[in-house]
C-alpha cells in the first residue's frame, strides 16, 4: 500500500483540479471524518450477498435491512432518514477491505454494518482504524480484540461458558472431549472452557481440532466411543458440524449420556442437519428463535412477512437487528450537524436496548454488548427448547482467558 | 479386540467410501486417459438427485438408486458426446474443459436448488448400529461397504468376462490396432463414460446421508478419487480396491492415534513419497508400449 501514495496524490490533485470544491476538505483531518448531511444519515451494509459464507450472511443483510425500513417507516431519526449503501464483499477478506474502504472514503458513512467470519473482521479493522471510523459486528466471536473502531454486539467466550460450563458439569459429569474446527475460534473457545473445567475440577480427556471442512468423522466417533467422555464440546463450524452430527446419530450413540454441546449450532445449522440428527444436544446462546418475548415475537413475525414464512432467525441475525436499533438511539441524542462516527461511539456507550433477545447494553469500556446468555436443547422439529436463562446480566469481557491483560477505552492494558 | 475390531471397520468405512468416489474416475482414467476434473461434481449431482427425489418426489434412498445411476450416466454420455470426444487427442485440454464443466455444474446447482446445506434421509432399516465381535458399527456404513464391494465386483465382471470388457481392454492397450479390427471405440469410449459418471453418482447418494449435501462438496471428494488412483496406480481395477483399503485403513488408524488433521497431512506425505519411487503407483497393468 506504501508504494501507492505517490500515485494517489497525484490523482487527488488531478481530480481535485478537474472537480474544484469537492475535495480541499480531505486534507483536514476532521474534514476527513464522514459525516451525515443534508437530512440523511448514510450507513454501510457489508455482508457477503455471494461466495461459501453468503448463506449465513444473506440472512444478515436482510435483518439489518428490516431494521433500517423499520426505523424510516417510523419517521427516522430525529426527522433524518438512514441510508443504506449495500456492498457485497463476496465472501473475500480482501474484497471486505476494499468495500470498506469505498463505504467509508467515497460514500462517507457514518457506521458500517458488516462481517460474519472473523477473517473478514480482521481483513476491515485496519480501514476503520486509519479513517477513524466505526464498525459494527453482530457475531459471536473468540474475544481477545479491543479496539474502539468496532462496537461488537455477539457473544464474546466468557459470555457464553459461563453459565453452560458449570451446567453442564453438574447435568453429566467432569470428563470433556473438546472438539473443533482447526482454525482459530475453536482454539480460543478451548481456552476458556479448559480455565473454567479447571476451575470446577473437570477434566480434559482429548482436544482435539479437524480441517475445515472435514466431513468423515469415523474416527473421531471410534474415539468418543473408547473414552466415553460426559460432555463433549464441540465448536466444529460450516458442513462439518453437520457431517459429525449425521455420523453421531448414524454411529447410534445416546445424546442422553454423551451429549454434545456447541456454541456454534444455532437453528441454521439444525436446518441443514435436520431434526433428528440434532435432537438431545445442547447449545448456548444469547438468542434462540423460540425466546418468549413480545419483541422477539414481533421480530420473528416481521422478519417472515418480510422475507418468508420459511425463514428461520437465529443468534447472529438477531445481533445484526438490534444493532441498527443501538445505532438509531445513539444518533438521536445528537445534533443534527454533530454526527460523525465519534460522537456516535461516545453517544453509544452505555446505551441499552431492549432489543428481542432481552435488554442489552453497550459496555463503555469495552464497546461488546452485555447479554443474558440463554441453554437450549434441540427438539426433533428444528427448534430449541429453552432450559436456563442466565440470572444474571452477563459483562462482556474479551480478556477473560488471559488474566494479565484488559480491554478499556483507552485501548488494550496489560496488569 | 473389541477396539482392534471397531479400528478395522472405521478403516473399512473410510476405505468404502474412498472406493466408491474413486472407482468412476479409475474406468475414465485407466481407459479413455482423460483426467475428468468435473469427476467431484458427478459425485455432489448424485448425491443432490437423492436429495431431490427424496424431498420433492418422496423416493427413498435405496429406491433411488437406480434412478440415479441413470441420471448420472446419461449426464456423462451426453457431456462425452458435447465435449469430451473432440478432445481425446488434447489431454491438456481436457483438464480444462472438465474443469469449466465443473464450475458450471456448481453454479447451476447454486441457482436452482440453492446454496444452503442439504442433507438425506437415512434408510429407516438402516438407521441402527450392528454388534460385530463387540464392536459396534452403523448398519448403514455397513450397507455402504457391502455395496460398494458389489459395485466393484460387478465392474470387474464387466471388465474381465464380457465381450464389452474385452473391447475395453483391448482399446486401452491400443486404441488405433484395435479400431482397425473393427471395435467401434468412439463408443465403447462414450459407454465408459457414462458407466465412470453413473458410478460417482451412486457415491454422491450413498454418502450424503452421512455428510452433508452442498454445492461444493465435489472439490475434496475429486482430490480423494485420485489421491486412491494415483496410489493404485490408473489401469488397475485391483489397484483401486486395495489402495482405497490402504488409505482408509491408514487414515482411520492415524486419525485414532492423533487426530484427523495429522492424518490428513501423513497420508499425504506417504503418497508424495510414494510416487517419487513408484510414479506408476502400487498396481500397473502391464501394457505394451
Amino acid at each position: 500500500m506504501t508504494t501507492n501514495r505517490r500515485k494517489f496524490l497525484q490523482g487527488t490533485a488531478a481530480l481535485g483540479a478537474a472537480s474544484l470544491g469537492g475535495f480541499p476538505h480531505i486534507w483536514s483531518k476532521n474534514g476527513m471524518l464522514a459525516r451525515a448531511q443534508d437530512g440523511q444519515i448514510k450507513v454501510g451494509v457489508l455482508f457477503s450477498l455471494t461466495g461459501t459464507t453468503a448463506i449465513i450472511e444473506e440472512s444478515l443483510n436482510k435483518a439489518t435491512i428490516m431494521a433500517i425500513e423499520e426505523i424510516n417507516a417510523a419517521g427516522g431519526v430525529n426527522g433524518m432518514e438512514i441510508v443504506p449503501v449495500v456492498e457485497d464483499p463476496a465472501s473475500d477478506p480482501a474484497t471486505f477491505a476494499e468495500k470498506a474502504r469505498k463505504l467509508v472514503l467515497s460514500d462517507k458513512c457514518v457506521s458500517v454494518f458488516g462481517s460474519y467470519t472473523s477473517a473478514s473482521r480482521k481483513a476491515v479493522l485496519p480501514v476503520f482504524e486509519k479513517q477513524n471510523n466505526l464498525y459494527w459486528y453482530p457475531t459471536l466471536y473468540e474475544g481477545r480484540e479491543c479496539s474502539k473502531n468496532v462496537i461488537y454486539t455477539g457473544a464474546v467466550p466468557n459470555q457464553q461458558q459461563d453459565d453452560f460450563v458449570p451446567w453442564l458439569v453438574e447435568n453429566f459429569g467432569k470428563r470433556w472431549y473438546l472438539i473443533g474446527s482447526n482454525y482459530i475460534y475453536p482454539k480460543e473457545e478451548n481456552n476458556y472452557c479448559k480455565k473454567l473445567l479447571a476451575e470446577l475440577g473437570g477434566e480434559v480427556v482429548a482436544e482435539e481440532y479437524v480441517p475445515l471442512g472435514h466431513s468423515e468423522f469415523s474416527s473421531v466417533i471410534n474415539k468418543l466411543k473408547a473414552e466415553k467422555p460426559d460432555v463433549i464440546f464441540s465448536t466444529v463450524v460450516g458442513d462439518s458440524v453437520v457431517a459429525l452430527h449425521r455420523q453421531y446419530h448414524a454411529a447410534g450413540l445416546d445424546p442422553e449420556t454423551m451429549p454434545m454441546a456447541s456454541l456454534t449450532t444455532s437453528e441454521n445449522e439444525v436446518a441443514a442437519m435436520g431434526g433428528a440428527a440434532a435432537a438431545g444436544h445442547f447449545t448456548s446462546a444469547p438468542y434462540f428463535m423460540v425466546w418468549d418475548s413480545p419483541e422477539n415475537q414481533k421480530f420473528v413475525e416481521a422478519y417472515r412477512s418480510r422475507w418468508g414464512g420459511d425463514k428461520v432467525t437465529h443468534f447472529v441475525s438477531e445481533p445484526s437487528y438490534f444493532q441498527i436499533y443501538l445505532f438509531k438511539q445513539a444518533v438521536e441524542k445528537l445534533a443534527a450537524s454533530d454526527i460523525d462516527p465519534n460522537t456516535i461511539r461516545e453517544a453509544v456507550k452505555g446505551e441499552q436496548f431492549q432489543a428481542p433477545q432481552g435488554l442489552v447494553k453497550v459496555e463503555p469500556e469495552n464497546l461488546h454488548a452485555w447479554l443474558r446468555p440463554k441453554i437450549g436443547r434441540c427438539k426433533s422439529d428444528g427448534q430449541f427448547e429453552i432450559l436456563k436463562q442466565s440470572a444474571d446480566w452477563l459483562e462482556p469481557d474479551p480478556y477473560k482467558a488471559y488474566a494479565n491483560q484488559s480491554c478499556t477505552a483507552e485501548g488494550l492494558k496489560e496488569v | 479386540m473389541e477396539l482392534v475390531v471397531s479400528q478395522l471397520l472405521t478403516g473399512l468405512s473410510i476405505a468404502s467410501i474412498l472406493m466408491l468416489v474413486a472407482l468412476g474416475l479409475a474406468i475414465i482414467y485407466g481407459v479413455t486417459g482423460v483426467i475428468n476434473l468435473a469427476h467431484g461434481e458427478f459425485v455432489m449431482l448424485g448425491a443432490y438427485c437423492a436429495w431431490f427425489l427424496q424431498t420433492q418426489l418422496g423416493l427413498g434412498l435405496i429406491a433411488s438408486l437406480v434412478p440415479i445411476f441413470i441420471i448420472l450416466a446419461l449426464f456423462g454420455w451426453i457431456i462425452e458426446a458435447l465435449v469430451i470426444r473432440h478432445l481425446y487427442a488434447r489431454p491438456l485440454d481436457t483438464i480444462l474443459a472438465t474443469w469449466g464443466i465443473g464450475v458450471m455444474a456448481q453454479q447451476a446447482v447454486r441457482l436452482t436448488a440453492g446454496g444452503e446445506l442439504r442433507y438425506v434421509e437415512m434408510p429407516a432399516a438402516l438407521a441402527s448400529s450392528v454388534n460385530i465381535f463387540g464392536a459396534t458399527e452403523s448398519a448403514y456404513r455397513l450397507f455402504i461397504l457391502g455395496l460398494a464391494l458389489s459395485l466393484f465386483a460387478l465392474t470387474w465382471y464387466i471388465y474381465r468376462h464380457t465381450s464389452f470388457g474385452l473391447k475395453l481392454r483391448a482399446i486401452t492397450q491400443n486404441r488405433d490396432i484395435a479400431s482397425s479390427f473393427g471395435i467401434n471405440s468412439a463408443r465403447v469410449y462414450r459407454s465408459t463414460f457414462a458407466y465412470g459418471a453413473g458410478i460417482a453418482g451412486l457415491a454422491g447418494a450413498l454418502v450424503s446421508p452421512l455428510k452433508s449435501v452442498s454445492p461444493e462438496m465435489g472439490t475434496t471428494y475429486v482430490v480423494d478419487a485420485f489421491m486412491v488412483v494415483v496410489l493404485g496406480g490408473a489401469q488397475s481395477l485391483f489397484g483401486t480396491v486395495a489402495s482405497s483399503g490402504i488409505l482408509g485403513e491408514l487414515t482411520g488408524f492415524l486419525a485414532f492415534h492423533s487426530n484427523d488433521t495429522i492424518a490428513k497431512a501423513l497420508v499425504l506425505l506417504a503418497i508424495v513419497i510414494l510416487i517419487r519411487f513408484r510414479p506408476q503407483g502400487l498396481f500397473s497393468a502391464r501394457v505394451r508400449s
